[in-house]
């Protein structure tokens, strides 16, 4: 045990938790305005894009990793035109993950959100507003500091979630060691080399830190609920 | 001055119903409205707030806040507006939910003094009481120096007790800025004392625009005082029969002949009125 300890390669969790970070700080982002529009709007659209952005939870990772393969490589529109004009490859590498990454955990970041902001009294916002404020003011203001635990699960829901993803990983990126090789991968590896304790050892530490994380959170939300007297 | 002539089709309790208000109101008025839940009032609060759409032409002395070609959105009208449930902004301390309006801290310190809140600048709103926070709500109403204050229903969800006294403070409040107010309420002492013209809506259109002893006075004839009130149950007692009527909060017994007891049907609004001692119902 204690020389596999030594042994032991941690690019794998370095690549999964860069992943993880800059796929939650994009889709925050991208989320945002998205989560706003979807509490807001009474068009006859929402439901349709409701339905599209909670497609990932139910398709299987294999159906999205076939598609975004397709849509990325150089024989697809998208792909060739980022290969002619930017000289960017899409597949196999840190880019392309960072991308299908951002597709399968839209879901986990949106939703929370949308929730958190439909849970803000819409007199409250209206009152926003009657101070003068934008749209941009009242969220950043009024709504985000009002819904903390709602924003603190969308981003460590989207963070656990991209590190824990394994079939969109494998497809996209394949299993290039320091560039898209992943801890689900990695131990994936291991395990069809029968190299079981590093797998043991992998997967301990994947448990562990995702216990940790999502135990966090949940001490957070209670503090806040009793904070704001829910 | 301000020039309102609106419409708006809802779908109301009953239907389909036109709100369609045609008014004028001038600078300083406090104007009452009130009639029965569904007739339209609040719906109407919300579309001088630039909350809601509607059609027609809305002006504020030269301002233009909507006709055909221009709709001024919510945030430049410069209004201010007192919900009914409050609506503080939980992350703020009192004094900071006014400040959010205009950094204008002697205005704030002003308002909280004339209100009494003083020593509660700094606390949050959801360690405040039901009266705390509407009055908070009303200095955050008034910090940008509203050409209108729009309520709706201000003081509805608060005891009887603590209403008079909120309804002095708005009293205070309306004559040290002489702000034009439309306030939305179902309470005639409280429409009474507080302002100098009521406007009764029913079904979206004004049924009747007068001062308030013309809208509330329900005398009528040689009559020395009468009560509306609903009709409850008819009790039968041998030759005469006994009418229970709900009056405010009370509940009274008129004694009524066989004959008024046929005209008359359970659930019915009525008016109790008196000649010298001899009760009559009509």
């Amino acid at each position: 045990m204690i020389e596999t300890l030594s042994y032991l390669d941690i690019t794998p969790f370095i690549i999964s938790f860069k992943l993880a970070l800059i796929t939650t700080i994009i889709l925050f982002i991208i989320s945002l305005p998205l989560a706003w529009y979807l509490s807001q709007t009474k068009s006859k659209a929402k439901p349709f894009i409701e339905a599209i952005t909670a497609l990932p939870i139910v398709l299987p990772p294999s159906v999205l990793g076939f598609y975004m393969l397709w849509a990325l490589s150089i024989n697809s529109p998208i792909g060739s035109f980022f290969e002619e004009h930017f000289e960017i490859s899409l597949v196999f590498n840190f880019t392309g993950l960072v991308i299908a990454s951002c597709f399968y955990s839209l879901p986990f970041m949106v939703q929370p959100l949308q929730s958190g902001f439909e849970s803000i009294s819409k007199n409250i916002i209206e009152a926003s507003y009657i101070s003068g404020k934008s749209k941009i003011q009242t969220i950043f203001n009024i709504a985000l500091p009002n819904m903390k635990p709602a924003v603190l699960t969308a981003i460590i829901v989207t963070f656990a979630h991209t590190v824990g993803e394994f079939g969109v990983v494998l497809m996209v990126g394949g299993s290039i060691p320091g560039e898209t090789k992943v801890a689900s991968v990695a131990i994936y590896e291991f395990v069809e080399i029968l190299d079981y304790s590093s797998a043991h050892l992998y997967s301990a530490l994947m448990i562990v830190m995702s216990f940790l994380v999502l135990l966090s959170v949940y001490i957070f939300n209670q503090k806040q609920k009793k904070k704001f007297g829910l | 001055m301000i020039n309102i002539n609106i419409n708006k089709e809802l779908h109301g309790a009953k239907g389909l119903m036109n709100l369609k208000v045609d008014l004028q109101i001038k600078k300083g008025e406090f104007v009452a409205l009130t009639g029965q839940s569904g007739s339209g009032k609040t719906t109407f609060l919300r579309i001088l707030a630039g909350l809601e759409k509607a059609k027609g032409s809305i002006k504020i002395d030269d301002e233009i806040w909507q006709d055909e070609k221009n709709y001024l959105p919510t945030q430049k009208r410069g209004i201010g507006f007192v919900f009914q449930d409050y609506a503080l902004f939980p992350n703020m301390s009192v004094l900071d939910n006014l400040l959010y309006v205009k950094k204008d801290i002697k205005l704030a310190k002003k308002l909280l003094e004339i209100t009494d809140l003083s020593q509660l600048e700094n606390k949050m709103p959801n360690i405040l009481s039901g009266g705390q926070k509407q009055r908070v709500s009303l200095c955050r109403s008034l910090m940008n120096e509203p050409k209108l204050l729009l309520m709706d229903e201000p003081l509805s969800a608060l005891d009887p007790k603590l209403r008079t006294k909120l309804q002095n403070e708005i009293l205070t409040l309306h004559k040290e800025f002489n702000t034009t107010t439309i306030m939305v309420s179902h309470d005639p002492s409280e429409i009474y004392r507080l302002s100098n013209r009521v406007i009764v809506l029913n079904h979206g259109e004004v049924l009747s625009d007068a001062n308030p002893k013309d809208t509330f006075l329900k005398t009528q004839g040689s009559a020395k005082f009468s009560f509306e009130g609903e009709l409850l149950d008819i009790i039968k007692a041998d030759v005469l029969s006994i009418a229970i009527i709900a009056i405010g909060q009370q509940i009274v017994e008129v004694v009524i002949t066989d004959d008024e007891a046929k005209a008359l049907k359970i659930g019915q609004r009525l008016n109790v009125g008196t000649k010298a001692f001899s009760p009559i119902i009509t």
